[in-house]
């Protein structure tokens, strides 16, 4: 873990706030994600860690502070000392770079399993259909599902359009996976197989900022912890020491209920 | 009850009779009915009316995609176009808007495409649009409008969470409406869709009144010639009859290609049901045979 500092930071908050209306979500989020790090947040609903996630690919317009993938703040550029709105285009530019899972699939339904994942690469990044539809397919494989290629998501289960919700993340060959309680909307017996997925992921050292309720999962794959709560970070670090023996009274309330 | 008053139906249709010239027959006059049913001068309104209600509605969709995009876009001037666009042409009768198009070169004798308050590059009397082009324009114009709101409805039919895992691959928005949206909101746009093709069929009766030689003016010059009124009457609305028909049947189909990914089993085709049909139909010959008979039945 101490070879993580030399390592090059990958998602940098500093402050970061973010309102809807009259209720801020975020009030000052601070925090680092190294390269090839998995980083878990977890914390009670409405807590900001859902909409966090949502402005590290700028899916939300931060209000106040700065926020940075691999460098480069997000949505906006510096000029001087005055940050400039990005483009349309630049904004999609940042964001192909950065995979997402959402909770609920968001499969394209009229589409195939390959087709979802082949999407993408093909109309985004401009390559050749054949080079990604055998990305598709093997990437397919590696998810477990090589033989749904030509399946349509109402005809699989919520755990196989999870896993294919992956792969077509993975297509687009991220630098950072992004995963918004991809196991919440699963039945039980279906989450296993997503997780293992995420685990393997890991393993090949993909960068990952993962908000979950799966704390087995954020005990044994994650390199770090965050607890999030009212809008900021409450407590932070490795998490089998968060988890065992959590500093703070909130952290503390909270885990009692969900461990 | 129904059966009754279908019985009563047809006996009108066929027995109200008239003497004309000695002779008795139906009012309706079939024979006549008959004999201007695949004339020329019908043949040749009736595809004048296919070409109004096909060009009219090609210009009407495509107008309504882009007024659908423009109105959902996040620039208030490009929403507030597409807004007044569709004030305008929905606020105003149709009727009225056709009389307006075929009076366009008292407004504007002369047209030319160039640089807004530049020079031009081609200029032409406005004299030259024929009665069937103002007719069209404002067929499509009329309809664009209306599609807008259908293709809007249709768009905002579709889950939000598509539109994000969209973005989040890095599509821009043209592409995400292309791509994504556009083919599951046709789940909503298609039966609307076809819903105003039926209309614009009918409503292309108008362009009559701007003497466009369609279906409906066709049969109606030749009943000013001959004075069979009804039975022209008759054969304009057998063609319209039948051209709906025939849509009604496209659009099954179409709708059937966009259910692709929506529902687990395509629903199936009139054909299939039929066979289908017919198959349960010896099934279920079979089961009363084993009903009626103790020992069989009492095997199952």
């Amino acid at each position: 873990m101490t070879a993580q500092s030399t390592r090059r930071v990958v998602v940098k908050a500093e402050g970061v706030r973010k309102s809807f209306g009259r209720t801020e979500a975020l009030r000052g989020v601070d925090l680092e994600v190294t390269e090839g790090e998995v980083l878990c947040i977890v914390g009670p609903s409405g807590s900001g860690k859902s909409t966090f996630l949502r402005c590290i690919n700028h899916l939300e317009k931060i209000d106040g502070g700065r926020l940075s993938v691999d460098g480069e703040l997000v949505g906006y550029r510096q000029r001087g000392d005055k940050l400039h709105e990005l483009r349309d285009r630049e904004v999609c530019a940042e964001r192909a770079k950065i995979g997402m899972v959402f909770q609920r699939f968001n499969l394209f339904p009229h589409m195939t399993a390959l087709e979802n994942v082949a999407l993408a690469p093909v109309i985004v990044k401009h390559e050749p259909k054949q080079v990604v539809e055998e990305r598709a397919r093997l990437l397919l494989e590696r998810v477990g599902l090589g033989d749904r290629t030509a399946s349509y998501p109402n005809q699989l289960s919520g755990g196989q359009q999870q896993r294919i919700a992956i792969a077509r993340a993975l297509a687009m060959q991220p630098k950072l996976m992004l995963f918004d309680e991809p196991t919440s909307a699963l039945d039980p017996e279906l989450v296993g197989e997503v997780l293992d997925v995420m685990r393997g992921l890991a393993e090949d050292g993909m960068t990952m900022v993962v908000v979950t309720h799966e704390m087995g999962f954020a005990r044994e794959v994650g390199d770090a912890l965050v607890f999030m709560d009212a809008g900021v970070v409450v407590e932070a670090g490795l998490p089998r020491e968060v988890l065992a023996n959590p500093q703070h009274l909130r952290t503390r309330a909270f885990l009692a209920k969900v461990l | 009850m129904v059966v009754l008053l279908a019985a009563m139906l047809v006996h009108s249709l066929v027995f109200t009779d008239t003497t004309r010239g000695g002779v008795r027959q139906s009012r309706y006059q079939w024979g006549i009915v008959g004999h201007y049913f695949a004339s020329q001068s019908v043949l040749q309104g009736l595809v004048v009316t296919l070409e109004l209600t096909a060009i009219a509605m090609a210009i009407g969709i495509t107008l309504g995609v882009i007024g659908a995009s423009m109105r959902l876009s996040p620039n208030p001037i490009v929403s507030g176009a597409s807004w007044l666009y569709i004030w305008f042409f929905r606020g105003t009768p149709v009727l009225v808007q056709l009389f307006f198009w075929y009076e366009i070169s008292y407004l504007y004798p002369t047209i030319s495409v160039g640089i807004p308050f530049g020079p031009a590059f081609v200029h032409f009397s406005a004299n030259s649009i024929s009665v069937f082009t103002a007719a069209i324009i404002g067929l499509g114009l009329n309809e664009g409008a209306y599609m807008s709101e259908i293709v809007r409805a249709g768009i905002l039919s579709v889950d939000e969470g598509q539109t994000e895992a969209a973005q989040a691959l890095g599509m821009t928005r043209l592409q995400v409406l292309r791509r994504i949206v556009l083919p599951q909101a046709m789940r909503v746009i298609i039966p609307v869709t076809g819903n105003e093709t039926i209309s614009m069929l009918k409503t292309s009766s108008l362009a009559s009144v701007i003497t466009v030689t369609e279906l409906f003016e066709a049969t109606d010059l030749i009943s000013a010639r001959t004075y069979y009124v009804v039975p022209l009457l008759v054969v304009a609305s057998l063609w319209y009859l039948i051209v709906t028909t025939v849509l009604t049947t496209g659009q099954y189909y179409v709708e059937r290609h966009y259910a692709k990914g929506a529902l687990r089993e395509l629903p199936p085709t009139p054909l299939q049901k039929l066979r289908r049909r017919v198959a349960s139909f010896s099934l279920r010959q079979t089961d009363a045979v084993l009903e009626s008979d103790p020992f069989l039945g009492s095997l199952n």
